[in-house]
């Protein structure tokens, strides 16, 4: 299993031909607490770099990108009906959904986390 | 929005105090303001509606406007009665233009030989330019460049104010005096813009920040930027100029239709009195309101508003998150005709119609000192 990350603050935990999608703790940290979050439902085909997932903190919306193209297998509820849970655990419980890849070649081009680590410095 | 470089921004008094706080700083009207503290937004808000919140406003602009005629002067430019008021009364009231379109909202307070002003940042310059032009022969624009503004906002606000100047526990909402606070002296007015009771403090830039930190020191009075102060007041209904109100709405279409004062109704003389005078008798085609979307999704300023028939009837002008109503709460125009308490509306938010109602304001109870 490894972590990879996009531009747009998104990780990706990939296990087999499936992947799960959250927001980093700098996205969060830069959102504020979050007041709504929006998931895709399950059987929704999305394509790298479309928009997925909505967050919203108290004073604006955000979109969560697919990091790759895929079937999405399951949105997670649980953040849904209680935003604040992302803020709390990002990178595990705040997962915002599962997709089943449909061109594993697309992790190729996403950051590792030494790479993202650098990316993020390089921001503030 | 302004678009400035860092570099560009105007700094208030407090700057270096934001910072030592640990603000985060944004761009607003040509200055650094603090967006929020690390409490954050949600946190700042609901301790405002419970304990004491301390806002720095010193960007907005203080003016006096003195002479003989200031009152009568004054009053060719807005629609409320000041004539009628005793010294050291505020009121809210708004510059007019010609068609009856809102310049700015403003507070005013009479003071002994004329006027305090405090306008808004994002206008001060224009309000300036206008009052002054509109007052010409008659008063005197003094714009006071070297004052600071805090806003000390919530229910604790009375009683941590008065441990520092007892006497202004006598102020009741909308007073205005003049008080030595720590050897400071402060122009203190009983108002602010969160619905919650509290007041608004000019002191010399040079003594803000000690001032600032002596507030700070009371166990109750926690730092607030501006991120709480909008979503304080949306919820307490209040509007927020250049969205709620701008050149294109009149303050009968805003239903702020009591800032023009009776007398003036009467008399006319105001700019936009033509056209505020006939709204006043048969009503306007939209108006603002109040809508309470019904799930948890927050629209925002822009959402389309439409009838469950799908006809466009109207725009959010402000919406978000109510931290203390607890969901989405907004404010926009509508047709007349839907305006009515309880009637049903779609907001159009990514695409989808989602189910609201048109509620009455505020969201919050007021807790103003009477």
């Amino acid at each position: 299993m490894s972590i990879k990350y996009t531009n747009d603050h998104e990780w990706i935990s990939v296990d087999g031909d499936t992947a799960t999608v959250g927001v980093t703790d700098y996205a969060l940290e830069q959102l504020g607490d979050l007041v709504f979050v929006e998931v895709p439902e399950a059987g929704r085909t999305v394509s790298k770099g479309d928009e997925a997932a909505v967050v919203e903190s108290v004073k604006a919306a955000s979109e969560v990108y697919a990091p790759v193209s895929g079937e999405v297998i399951e949105g997670n509820a649980a953040i849904a009906d209680d935003p604040a849970t992302v803020s709390g655990d990002p990178s595990a419980n705040g997962w915002f959904f599962k997709i089943k890849l449909s061109d594993a070649s697309e992790l190729d081009g996403l950051m590792d986390e030494d790479a993202y680590k650098a990316y993020v410095d390089s921001l503030d | 929005m302004n678009d400035h470089n860092e570099q560009d921004l105007l700094t208030t008094p407090l700057d270096s105090l934001h910072r030592e706080l640990g603000a985060k700083m944004v761009p607003f009207a040509g200055y650094a303001m603090p967006v929020q503290y690390p409490a954050g937004i949600l946190k700042e808000h609901l301790h405002t509606r419970a304990g004491a919140s301390l806002f720095d406003v010193s960007h907005m602009g203080q003016a006096f406007l003195m002479g003989e005629h200031a009152v009568e002067a004054f009053e060719t430019l807005v629609p409320g009665d000041y004539q009628a008021m005793a010294e050291g009364k505020t009121r809210y009231t708004v510059l007019l233009n010609d068609q009856g379109g809102i310049l700015d909202d403003l507070m005013a307070t009479r003071i002994a030989g004329g006027l305090y002003l405090v306008v808004n940042a994002a206008c001060k310059d224009q309000d300036f330019a206008h009052i002054e032009a509109g007052t010409k022969g008659k008063a005197e624009l003094q714009i006071l460049t070297d004052r600071a503004l805090l806003a000390l906002q919530g229910p604790k606000a009375g009683d941590v104010l008065a441990k520092l100047a007892p006497e202004t526990a006598e102020m009741k909402f909308m007073n205005f005096r003049e008080v030595e606070i720590g050897g400071i002296h402060c122009f203190v007015t009983r108002s602010g813009y969160t619905g919650e009771d509290g007041f608004e403090i000019s002191v010399p830039s040079d003594q803000a920040e000690a001032f600032a930190k002596l507030l700070l020191d009371q166990p109750d009075v926690e730092p607030a930027g501006l991120g709480s102060r909008d979503s304080l007041r949306l919820e307490a209904g209040l509007c927020l100029y250049g969205h709620d109100i701008t050149t294109a709405t009149t303050p009968i279409e805003a239903d702020i239709k009591w800032v023009v004062n009776k007398r003036r109704r009467e008399e006319g003389g105001f700019p936009g009195a033509d056209v505020i005078l006939k709204q006043l008798e048969n009503g306007t085609e939209r108006l603002r309101v109040g809508i309470l979307p019904e799930g948890r999704a927050p629209a925002r300023e822009g959402t389309e508003i439409q009838d469950l028939d799908g006809n466009t009837i109207g725009t959010v002008t402000s919406g978000g998150f109510g931290p203390s109503v607890g969901g989405p709460i907004a404010m926009g125009y509508v047709k007349t005709a839907f305006a009515a308490e309880d009637t049903p509306v779609n907001l159009i938010v990514r695409g989808k119609p989602l189910a609201a109602k048109v509620v009455k304001m505020p969201f919050t109870s007021k807790s103003y000192k009477t």
